[in-house]
């Protein structure tokens, strides 16, 4: 058996490979321009398996056209849930958009424990990426992906015969809204992730807090029909403001703006702050 | 100072900081996990430009003291350093010297070759007008070229390994940090990884540091190794070093020229059958093992 010699071997023959700007390291951004910069990776990363697998785009797609149809085409004849004058349907379709896009943020956790698993996390944490910036960067690809499953949501509304709006800024607002609040729900998720550590449990703790979470809002009726101790509950869950800031956009109901962006910004904020200061956890 | 003398100070202190300046340098670093003591009190030096091989058992605290280097873990006692940079103190300056490829097959199977190489040259820095370039030339390096624009899943393990490679070699790394690359993959695979580390190390002159089971690979392929043991090195040299230290004990079997890097492993780590042997044994925890098993099933 031949040793290599320690020294570096000049590139002699011609099999060897020939390097030439692999041989510069890139000139390393700093400051406050390394945050959006691993965003857009997360995000190109997003959108780039999104485009060589759209199954997942279709098969989401199914449970929120389940929903209107069936639950909400019901409850428009029933009439029984007070909605201030405008359809069932039209009421429940904004609680939809948040409700899928909701289950969409609530996987991140696993996603993240099977990155972890296969030491795609690990090698991520190795790379000048601050921990906050990769949590903010995961959070923002949950917030694209639901971005996409809202267009469809919307697109399904409208062709059940929802009277949305189709105003580009309203839409916009509505974009921003759904971000943030699938961020927040993804970095909830990772938190969580960051606790429990395995996927059998995290699994068992999705599902434990999804329906909770989607009962305990006005996503399906207003805070007003539900008893005293569910409004608390409805009134420190961010979904509930999700939900009415889409209402407020898309149907131009009576809704509180600026509490919603506000509650939600923070949300979001805390949960990055929780979900990186996690994170070391599931490196170890 | 005048301008002048702070110029020339300029000059001369990288040059100085390179003389005595180890690719790695780790001085009494501990580390445990609850009572079992992973890395205990551990010197290790390794020299810029070469090929160094982390040998032992499972559990002998190779992977803890890999996670240590590359900041993943924090460093409670010792210090750990990279090209004089200190692990614990400035973790993102020692993060941009090094490339990390884990034991797992980490390429994201759901993007295609060039995807996962340029999702790394994102996150290192790499600007948009240079990056389709360096990708380009990565994935060259390291003969993923025609297969770029397939997606990672229809990669055999040695393509993978490959391509692993290809993304830690984007941003230039001064180090390459490989754990245990060659687990899982079959001996035409496995030679073709060793080829292509050997290639780009002659091509950028980058330290290499590797763990590996295999002692045959360490006996080929690296420059200098070291035999860690519940915690500590147990031996350190060449490979020729150490099996003639091994004859000369008397302790190989028969023919001293016979003496295998393998021997002496078994000389420094136990049989595995002996008292000392046990303990190595239960060393491997749970997750360690159920992580290669994963990695080896994966590969196929």
């Amino acid at each position: 058996m031949s040793a290599v010699p320690a020294a570096p071997h000049p590139v002699s023959d011609e099999s060897a490979v020939k390097l030439r700007l692999l041989l510069t390291p890139p000139r390393p951004r700093t400051g406050w321009r390394i945050v959006p910069a691993r965003i857009l990776a997360m995000c190109v990363v997003e959108l780039q398996k999104l485009r060589h697998d759209r199954t997942e785009l279709y098969t989401r797609a199914v449970q929120p056209a389940l929903w209107l149809l069936i639950f909400g085409e019901t409850f428009t004849r029933i009439r029984a849930i007070p909605t201030g004058g405008i359809p069932y349907l039209d009421y429940l379709a904004p609680g939809i958009i948040a409700q899928s896009a909701m289950f969409i943020a609530i996987f991140y956790g696993i996603m993240i424990i099977w990155e972890r698993d296969s030491g795609v996390l690990t090698k991520l944490l190795v790379t000048p990426t601050p921990r906050a910036a990769l949590v903010t960067g995961k959070a923002f690809a949950a917030g694209v992906k639901s971005v996409i499953q809202a267009v469809v949501v919307i697109v399904i509304a409208a062709l059940l015969g929802v009277a949305l709006t189709w105003n580009p800024l309203r839409l916009l607002g509505v974009a921003v809204i759904v971000v943030l609040g699938s961020a927040f729900f993804s970095c909830l998720s990772m938190s969580i992730a960051g606790i429990v550590l395995t996927r059998d449990r995290l699994m068992g703790i999705g599902q434990a807090i999804t329906m909770p979470l989607f009962f305990g809002s006005n996503a399906l009726y207003p805070v007003a029909v539900m008893p005293g101790w569910l409004q608390a509950i409805s009134k420190v869950n961010p979904l509930s403001y999700e939900v009415d800031a889409l209402r407020g956009l898309l149907l131009r109901s009576p809704s509180h703006l600026g509490t919603d962006y506000a509650v939600l910004v923070v949300a979001a904020a805390l949960g990055i702050a929780a979900a990186s200061a996690l994170l070391g956890r599931l490196a170890r | 100072m005048t301008a002048v003398d702070a110029e020339a100070e300029q000059e001369k202190e990288p040059e100085e900081e390179q003389q005595d300046e180890q690719a790695v340098r780790c001085d009494g670093l501990e580390y445990s996990f609850g009572a079992t003591r992973a890395v205990d009190r551990l010197d290790l030096e390794v020299r810029p430009g070469e090929v160094f091989g982390l040998l032992g058992p499972n559990g002998a605290g190779k992977t803890t003291a890999m996670r240590a280097i590359t900041t993943l873990l924090p460093v409670p006692a010792g210090m750990v350093q990279v090209f004089g940079r200190d692990c614990s103190r400035e973790p993102m300056a020692v993060r941009r010297l090094l490339g990390y490829v884990p034991q797992q097959l980490s390429a994201d199977s759901g993007l295609t070759g060039r995807e996962n190489v340029a999702l790394f040259a994102r996150v290192f820095d790499v600007s948009r007008r240079e990056r389709a370039a360096r990708v380009a030339e990565a994935l060259a390096a390291v003969g993923l070229t025609e297969a770029a624009d397939r997606l990672a899943g229809t990669y055999s393990g040695g393509m993978v390994r490959r391509l692993e490679l290809a993304q830690a070699l984007v941003s230039a790394p001064r180090l390459l940090i490989l754990d245990e690359p060659t687990i899982g993959l079959d001996p035409i695979a496995r030679t073709s990884v060793w080829e292509c580390i050997a290639q780009v190390r002659a091509a950028t002159g980058m330290t290499v540091l590797v763990t590996t089971h295999y002692m045959d690979e360490a006996d080929q392929y690296c420059d200098r190794v070291a035999l860690m043991h519940h915690g500590r090195i147990r031996a350190l040299g060449t490979p020729q070093e150490l099996k003639a230290g091994l004859s000369a004990t008397g302790e190989g079997d028969g023919d001293p020229r016979a003496v295998t890097l393998e021997d002496v492993f078994r000389h420094y780590s136990g049989s595995g059958l002996d008292g000392h042997g046990t303990a190595t044994e239960d060393g491997g925890d749970f997750r360690d093992v159920r992580r290669t098993r994963r990695t080896a099933s994966r590969v196929g």
